[in-house]
Formats: C-alpha cells, structure tokens, sequence
C-alpha cells in the first residue's frame, strides 16, 4: 500500500436550495474540486459518489453514472460506483477511494457525496432516514432515526448522569462554529434557552437537538503522495481510514450508552496511522443530535465513557479548547445532506490542516480526525488526516 | 403497495403474533426475531437453532415519545416508542400503550399485547405486531 495525498476539495453551499438538482450540487463541488487540484477531466481514473437515499429522495439511482455523465466524463471509460452505508455513504466512498489508490490501481480519483433532500416534504424525509434502521424490526414498530438516538439519550442521562443542559451545550457550541463557516446551513449562534424550548422531535430530543434537512454536496480528489509531493512540498496525507460494524438495530447491540463500531474504527485507524490520541489536534464527528456528539467523543476515547456531556459544556471541544470538535458548525449547523457529510467532514479538516479556515482556525493543525456514522450506530467510519 | 397480496408482512406474521424466535441449540442463547446461526456459537450452531417462543414479559431499557413521527404512524403522534429487554435475554423495539409516558420508566416491568401496527392507506394491508402495557 503506498501513501495517498488529497489534491483538491470543493464544497457547495449547504442548506435548502429549491434552485439546485443533484446534478447542478453534484457537479459543481466535483469541478470546484478538480480546479483546486488542477487536474484535467481525462486524468482522473474513478469517480465515487457517496449517496445514501436518492432512490427515493428524487426517485433516481445510478448516482454515480449520472454525475460522471454531467462532468462530461461519459464514453470515456471511467468507471463511476455509487456507494451507501445510509449517512456514512460520504465516509464511505472516500475509504474505497483510498483503497483504490493505496492499492496502486487508481492514480488520480475523484471522490465526492451529495443529496438532495428538500424536493420531499420533512415526514417523508423522516421515513427515508428511518430506512437505515432495522426496517423489519424497528421502523416496522414506529421507530424513527430520531426515536432510537432519544432512546439513548435517556439511557446515557440514566447511566451517567448526563444532562439536558449539556446535550444542548452540544448545539450551541456547533451553532457558534456554524456562524463562523461561510458554507454552513446555519451561520448564526443560538442559545442555550432556545435548545431547551425547543418543540419535541423524540423526548429529550428536540428541533434544536438534531440535524436538520439539507441538500448539499462536496468532492475531493486523491492520488498517490509521490504524485502530490512532485507538485508541492507541503500536502494533506490520508494517515489512516478505517470502519468497524455492529448489529443493525440498536436493541441487539450490548450497551445503549455507546457505538462500539466507533470504538474499534478508532482504535483501527491510530494503529494504521501509527498514532496516539493525543496527538489529534481537531476532530469532525457525527453530531446528528447532541447526544451523538457526546457518545462520539467517549466512543473515540479522547473522554472517558460518560464524561462526553461535560466535555461540551466545559468547553473543552470548543474553538479555543483543549480538542476542538466541529470546528465547521458539524451536521448540526453545517447541515447533513446525508451522503454528502462524510466528505464535508474531510474537506473542514483539509482547510484546517492547510491553515485556510479563516475565522475559525485552530492554531498549529497538523492532525485532524473525521468521524461519520451510519444510522444509529451499525457502521462507523475513522480518517486521521496529516498535513505533511 | 402492499405487492403480492402483503406477502411482505405475511413472511413475519409467526414472530410479529406469537414473538416467536428461536434459541440456539448448543449455548441456549435466544434470538427474537429468529436467527439463522447464533451469534456467539457461529457456525457450530448451523443446523442446531430450535424454534423458541418468548413469554412476553420484560423490562424497559429505555424509552423516548415520539412527536415527529414517521408518515404510518402520524394519527397516534405522540406516541412511546421504547427497548424491552425480553426476560429470556433478547431486546426488542415497541410501544408501549394505554398509559401515559409520566408512568413509564427505565426498569418499568411490561407485557407485550396484539395490537394494529398500522395500514397502507384506506384500501390497503392492516397489518399488525406486539405492543407493550404496563404491569
């Protein structure tokens, strides 16, 4: 295996945008991407799409075809893959992209995510990301994603004390990221108060605990480090990406109170990086409600287990904190057009690591972790990105 | 649609009326809904997992009340949605009904009930499942 550089990024706008297709969002972060890379169209040997509902989103699959058909790579050969693991489809496609060029298959791959979410009205939305749960043996019943998140919510308050405060403190914290990200959904800071108030989506959980519904999409391009290190001295590494898997539905998992799957994807990819968890200067983690955010950070072991709430609230994962986490506003106020998150998630910890974040840098980045999660837990995937 | 005649919901009628599931022969662990080789046996159980009902009694493990609730289940919105870890050791996801969520709490002690689940539309399939009471 040899060691894989990322070339490019590009990023729409995330949020509701009734004037954009998937197309139009598919093809405008995959080109934003390919500029900043400086590549042609007939030097890239893949294209992967990360897509986790368009089949019922927008009634279209074959996502992968029909953006390698608008980016004008049609009848050129290049094989175009749709891939889904629900809202870690973005992680996803970005570890096959990896693997296809560490693996020396591929040369140059371009690896993006998108979805278009807001052509549906919210209910059929919450059925769609229902579809990443135990259809059979937990939708059936009246599950929602939603519902299974606020199940461990409660558990984690009941084991560890967790409080509604700090869950909130969760969404303040990424909100106050969120305004300082000019591609975020929600660019405006919200108050404790107003998390608190807000209507109920699933007991504890309500409107300002969880994600909202989004369309976006964003793109990278990957080659070999030898390729990158011929067109500048300093580039970003991909040091590691790993996944790990558990039982589909929540119930049949040993404990309510973390994703195991986050466990071991973590504890895969600093072996593979051949780091320590302390080295991490920043993390982007799978906050599609507060209590995700809280169980991500005990999960990826940077707190111990129960101690996530106060991390929140004693701003420690706060800009300016000891391990800033969601520096771009993360699913929460950036947005989560499912597919597309995972590589959102790569392209905040490339502007990091490469000092371009603006107003919200965090000073020195050299290591950078993402963290995306499919459904409630039974896929979790782990990048550990470098500045080199 | 419901497709061919529901068969859709017809294929898990035994489990979903009966909470019928199964055990696994050589370490006696229970699955709800049926496996097809134990988890902790592997494939030395393949051939060795034996059709097991469960009483219907548990315990809850956790519990949420669903106000934005999927399009099916809109009219009983809010509804309880809650784990129930079954007595012989599996865990199930249910609602639990006739109370109010005031009286629910983890570690509450339930009984699984036949009810109506849902239905396709006016003309379509009602199909049905296990909900939870109260002790």
């Amino acid at each position: 295996m040899r060691d894989v550089a990322i070339l490019g990024a590009g990023i729409t706008q995330f949020g509701e945008l009734w004037e954009s297709s998937l197309r139009d969002l598919g093809i405008q972060a995959g080109f934003e991407a390919m500029r900043d890379a400086r590549i042609r169209s007939d030097e890239i040997d893949a294209l992967l799409v990360g897509n986790m509902a368009a089949g019922r989103l927008i009634d279209q699959t074959h996502i992968g075809a029909l953006i390698a058909d608008h980016a004008g790579l049609a009848g050129k050969g290049v094989p175009a893959v749709t891939i889904e693991c629900a809202d870690a489809s973005g992680a996803a496609a970005f570890h096959h992209a990896y693997l296809s060029v560490a693996s020396g298959l591929h040369d140059i791959v371009v690896v993006g995510g998108a979805e278009k979410m807001t052509d549906l009205p919210d209910e059929d939305v919450t059925d769609i990301m229902a579809t990443s749960l135990d259809q059979q043996w937990e939708a059936f019943f009246g599950a929602t994603l939603f519902a299974d998140y606020a199940m461990v919510a409660r558990r984690h308050m009941h084991e560890h004390g967790t409080t509604r405060e700090q869950m909130a403190a969760v969404a303040v914290k990424n909100h106050a990221h969120g305004a300082l990200n000019p591609k975020a959904q929600f660019q405006r800071p919200i108050k404790l108060e107003s998390v608190l108030g807000a209507p109920a989506v699933a007991q504890p959980l309500g409107v300002l605990d969880c994600a909202p519904i989004s369309d976006g999409a964003a793109a990278v391009v990957l080659c070999s480090a030898d390729r990158a290190r011929k067109i500048s001295d300093s580039y970003i590494k991909v040091a590691a990406s790993a996944q790990a898997g558990d039982s589909l539905a929540l119930h049949s998992r040993g404990s309510l109170c973390g994703f195991e799957a986050s466990r071991v994807a973590m504890e895969k990819a600093l072996k593979l990086a051949g780091r320590s968890r302390k080295e991490i200067d920043l993390a982007e983690v799978h906050d599609v409600t507060t209590i995700s955010e809280i169980l991500a950070v005990e999960d990826l072991g940077f707190v111990k287990k129960g101690e996530g709430g106060r991390a929140a609230e004693s701003g420690m994962t706060a800009l300016g904190g000891e391990l800033p986490v969601n520096t771009s506003g993360g699913l929460k106020a950036r947005g989560h057009p499912l597919g597309a998150t995972g590589i959102a998630q790569v392209i905040e910890l490339v502007e990091q690591l490469k000092g371009n974040a603006g107003r919200r840098q965090v000073k020195d980045a050299r290591l950078g972790l993402a963290h995306n999660v499919g459904g409630c837990g039974a896929t979790a995937f782990v990048h550990i990105l470098e500045a080199v | 649609m419901a497709g061919k005649a529901g068969v859709r919901f017809w294929r898990e009628t035994s489990s979903r009326y009966n909470l019928a599931g199964n055990r696994c022969g050589k370490c006696g662990r229970f699955y709800m809904p049926p496996r097809p080789v134990c988890l902790s046996c592997h494939r030395e159980s393949l051939g060795k997992m034996e059709d097991a009902r469960l009483k219907g009694t548990g315990e809850v493990l956790s519990f949420t009340v669903v106000h934005e609730s999927a399009r099916n289940f809109e009219l009983q919105s809010p509804y309880i949605m809650a784990i129930i870890r079954m007595d012989e050791g599996p865990a199930l996801t249910a609602q639990i009904v006739d109370c109010s969520p005031q009286d629910v709490k983890i570690g509450s002690r339930v009984s699984a009930v036949f009810r109506k689940i849902g239905e396709e539309g006016k003309s379509g399939v009602i199909y049905y499942g296990y909900k939870f009471v109260l002790d």
